[in-house]
């Protein structure tokens, strides 16, 4: 079914982004690879330096600004943007996709439609029928079916300097799975497969609210025991959002649930981690999201995901604590105070024996 | 005064092909031993397919001879051929014979799958002939005409005449052009909900009167087990559906049989549910196995015509709902249900009404005002895309899509049955949301419904099991307070409406009360313990919960529990 001759067409990549940079990278020591940035004025610096936020980028990556001839040339294509401006991506991009088009985003976020003119805080209820992952975004709004996505700890970089690493690819489809192994595969980068699409990405999105916790938690100058503790409860909560939010428990304890969270709430490098880790020293979010050159997704999806766990009646206790602090000027140090007071019950109350 | 129903505007439709040699049906029963030939080369390869080595194909054959006989012995029915044992018992025989050593597929084993699936083939197929189609046709037309008119005109003269039609009776309503349309230009797959056993004569009658030439249907055997259905079955162009027998070689045999019927654009209708409706609510959940047979047709018939311009006659799927007041066999359906799912026992299927009661029913039924509702949802492509009446597939945005699209990897088109598994599942996915949308609500649905709701929530902490079982006698809604409740959620179901969330039907606007009284009249009419009644003080009382259960399900996936 992934025959040879799908090699010779080139692989596109929407986003130049820090992650999407890193993507296009290791697609291009196989492939062509054709790199969209909705910036003109990027796509001219790549194409005169050959570099973008320090990716030095390998000879089969031609960058273009010029989504319709992408489309038309690539069958495979991989977005990464971010959330917010993802579905107006899709928008864009829709009159050119056909049902044959493959699509495996890497976006770790939510889309969230709004009535005109309210913010997150203004409406009286968030449920998932305003809240939608990247893959319903790409079924709503066009006629793509062929559908996956990409997840794992997969820190731009490290891929970037060819660690080894590892990730994980889900979809309904074996055939999305086969293509974007064959594509991505190579002997630093593994690929896991996993058919729970919405679960992987939920898990995906929900590490990076931990991600911001674990942050705080180094912020505040503790140690292991306090980050173990953070990391397993952190992952009890996911597992009860994303329950809750239509995914299932397996994909959580995979590459893209705990893998991903191990890895985020241990990196400096990560951004998520960076603003939890400047708020403990007292910054104001206002400030730290300013010096930032890329969108900490980790932000908005506190705003939401507290929303829906009130609509869903889900306890989330670390995701309430950290929208107190982010929004309602709660200091770091009060929001874990309470945190420890938790009236806790059970460790593991999710696996049915 | 009654409320009655608006006048169906549609006078009656002229057939879209005339003659009846000139339907798909016919020219199928026309060259039935080939074609049938065909379904079991076809099957046999299938299954070779899916079973490629001697190792496999042998258990195989093995567990189906030993789930047959077991099935002789626990479930048997009036309509199993008599020689049933004796095949099987040879089939086992020759099995025995077979030689241990694996030396790959052999003429031997092949011979005992040819055996099994050509009996198969013709156990499944249906045998439409002209002649008794139209008798069976026209002997139901007469029959309905006159118990119509000998109870709506009280004058015994009055059942010799034709003032009232049937589907004066029976309204059907929806995208009924389209269909039309539809069949002219393609094949069209018709995949109704399904209540009560009346469904298949009933859509038998719908599919005649609007014109359309017979469709093949997949009916469940155990209706052959009714004599008198049975007759008006195989001649209307049924085949058989047995589900009691779930081993591979049938199962292949049956999807190869709707396969290839439709590549040959023979009209076709499934029941999707696989069984009546249980629980009373609309199907959720559908059995995807024939529903992927119309995928894989679809796609053959692109295979056969590589080049991308190429002329392919395409397949639609039209859904349908149909909306009874009253379900005669609703007692014993949620009666199983409850079983089921509160897991005391199990019982197999069984039916419990003979040619009389059926009869009795069918006479209850035209002389008392009970009322039937078909309605026609828009046509799909086999990827569950709208299509205009072209048979043109659209996107959200109206732009035209091609189906071909669908099927296509590496500029080709392409055999991937895990894809066509995961098409099949969002096909299943659309016709859950378009049954919802185009689900008609009577007045009917909707008291039963509230009543049951109200009366649970009496009860917050019990479960529903505990609370099915407490004494009718004790349960007593204040009127009053019924209507507020009623007016409030009417007018939640006239928003979702006005979203295009659901329907309803003319009877359900008007005064409340008046609504409300005709909910009550005919919810469940014909029961001998009416799901509602008023008492003396003017009161709504129940006389059997289960059953009030089991109409009140019919909303239940429209979230309006919270309104109550």
């Amino acid at each position: 079914m992934t025959s040879r001759n799908l090699s010779d067409k080139p692989v596109g990549v929407i986003g130049a982004g820090n992650f999407g940079s890193a993507i296009a990278n290791i697609l291009a020591t196989q492939n062509k690879v054709i790199l969209y940035a909705r910036d003109n004025e990027v796509v001219q610096r790549i194409k005169e330096t050959r570099e973008n936020r320090g990716h030095k980028f390998h000879d089969n990556v031609t960058p273009t600004n010029d989504l319709e001839s992408l489309a038309k040339q690539c069958e495979v294509i991989f977005p990464v943007v971010p959330a917010a401006h993802f579905r107006q991506m899709m928008r864009n991009i829709s009159p050119y996709l056909y049902p044959y088009h493959i699509l495996i985003h890497g976006t770790k976020g939510f889309d969230i439609t709004l009535p005109e003119g309210k913010t997150v805080e203004e409406v009286k209820v968030l449920s998932r029928n305003q809240v939608k992952t990247m893959s319903e975004v790409i079924r709503e709004e066009s006629v793509v079916v062929r559908v996956g996505c990409l997840a794992g700890p997969n820190l731009a970089k490290e891929l970037a300097q060819r660690q080894p690493s590892a990730t994980v690819i889900a979809s309904h489809f074996k055939e999305v799975v086969e293509t974007g192994k064959r594509l991505l595969r190579n002997e630093r980068f593994q690929v896991y497969e996993n058919n729970d699409l919405v679960g992987v990405e939920m898990a995906g999105v929900l590490k990076n609210i931990i991600a911001i916790a674990s942050g705080a938690l180094s912020g505040l100058g503790y140690g292991e025991n306090a980050k173990g503790l953070l990391i397993s409860r952190g992952a009890v909560e996911m597992i009860y959002l994303g329950r809750a939010l239509g995914g299932n428990i397996k994909a959580f304890l995979g590459l893209a649930g705990i893998g991903d969270l191990v890895t985020t709430c241990n990196s400096p490098m990560s951004r998520n981690f960076t603003v939890g880790y400047r708020l403990a020293q007292g910054e104001k979010l206002s400030q730290i999201l300013m010096d930032m050159s890329e969108v900490a997704e980790g932000v908005n999806t506190i705003r939401i995901v507290k929303k829906c766990a009130d609509y869903y009646k889900v306890r989330a206790p670390i995701t309430e604590r950290l929208y107190k602090v982010l929004f309602e000027g709660v200091t770091v140090q009060d929001a874990l105070e309470q945190l420890m007071r938790y009236p806790l019950d059970v460790d593991i109350d999710f696996i049915q024996d | 005064m009654e409320i009655v129903e608006k006048k169906n505007k549609n006078i009656g439709y002229e057939p879209i092909l005339d003659g009846i040699p000139n339907w798909p049906v016919y020219q199928l029963s026309k060259n039935r031993k080939e074609f049938l030939e065909e379904v079991i080369q076809k099957s046999l390869a299938r299954i070779k397919e899916l079973r490629p080595t001697r190792k496999q194909l042998v258990e195989e054959l093995e567990a189906t001879v030993y789930r047959e006989q077991n099935r002789i012995k626990r479930n048997r029915w009036r309509v199993d051929p008599a020689d049933e044992s004796n095949f099987w018992s040879g089939i086992k025989n020759a099995l025995v014979e077979l030689s241990k050593d694996d030396t790959g597929i052999t003429k031997k084993e092949e011979e005992i799958l040819r055996r099994i699936v050509h009996r198969y083939a013709y156990e499944i197929a249906g045998n439409f002939k002209p002649s008794s189609y139209k008798f069976a046709r026209s002997f139901i037309q007469f029959w309905f005409r006159r118990l119509l008119n000998g109870s709506r005109v009280k004058k015994f003269g009055a059942i010799f005449r034709s003032k009232y039609a049937l589907r004066d009776k029976i309204h059907i309503v929806g995208k009924v052009k389209m269909l039309r349309k539809l069949a002219k230009r393609g094949t069209v797959v018709m995949v109704p909900t399904h209540f009560s056993n009346l469904d298949s004569v009933l859509i038998g009658w719908v599919i005649h009167a609007l014109g359309l030439p017979a469709f093949i249907y997949g009916a469940g055997l155990n209706l052959f087990n009714i004599k008198i259905i049975a007759y008006f079955m195989n001649s209307l162009g049924a085949y058989k559906v047995d589900r009691r027998k779930k081993n591979l070689p049938y199962l292949e045999t049956l999807k190869m049989y709707s396969n290839i019927a439709l590549q040959k654009g023979a009209h076709s209708l499934f029941f999707p549910g696989g069984t009546r409706s249980r629980s009373g609510a609309i199907e959720s959940r559908l059995r995807l196995g024939l529903l992927s047979t119309s995928i894989e047709a679809q796609r053959n018939l692109y295979l056969d015509n590589p080049e991308p311009g190429a002329d392919v006659r395409k397949i639609f799927v039209v859904p349908v709902t149909l909306n009874y007041h009253f379900v005669l066999e609703a007692p014993d359906l949620i009666e199983d249900y409850l079983h089921v799912k509160g897991q005391d026992r199990y019982f197999a299927e069984q039916d419990n009404y003979g040619s009389f009661q059926l009869l009795r029913f069918l006479f209850k039924f035209f002389t008392k005002g009970s009322n039937i509702s078909v309605s026609i949802g828009p046509g799909l492509d086999v990827l569950g895309n709208y299509v205009d009446s072209d048979g043109n597939s659209l996107d959200a945005q109206d732009r035209i899509i091609n189906t071909r699209d669908y099927f296509i990897s590496n500029g080709k088109v392409c055999v991937d049955l895990q894809r066509e598994d995961e098409y099949t599942r969002m096909l299943g996915n659309k016709i859950v949301g378009e049954y919802h949308r185009i689900n008609r609500i009577f007045a009917s649905h909707l008291v039963a419904f509230i009543s049951f709701e109200m009366l649970l929530k009496r009860h917050p902490k019990l479960d529903l099991f505990t609370f099915l079982r407490l004494p009718e006698e004790e349960m007593e809604i204040d009127y009053a307070t019924f209507r507020e409740t009623f007016k409030r959620v009417r007018k939640e179901i006239y928003k979702m409406k006005d979203e295009g969330k659901v329907n309803y039907a003319t009877h359900f606007k008007g005064k409340a009360d008046e609504v409300i009284k005709h909910g009550l009249d005919n919810v469940g009419i014909f029961h001998l313990n009416r799901p509602l009644l008023k008492n003396k003080k003017g009161n709504i009382i129940t006389r059997d919960l289960n059953v009030l259960y089991y109409y009140h399900n019919r909303l239940t996936g429209y979230d309006l529990e919270k309104f109550i």
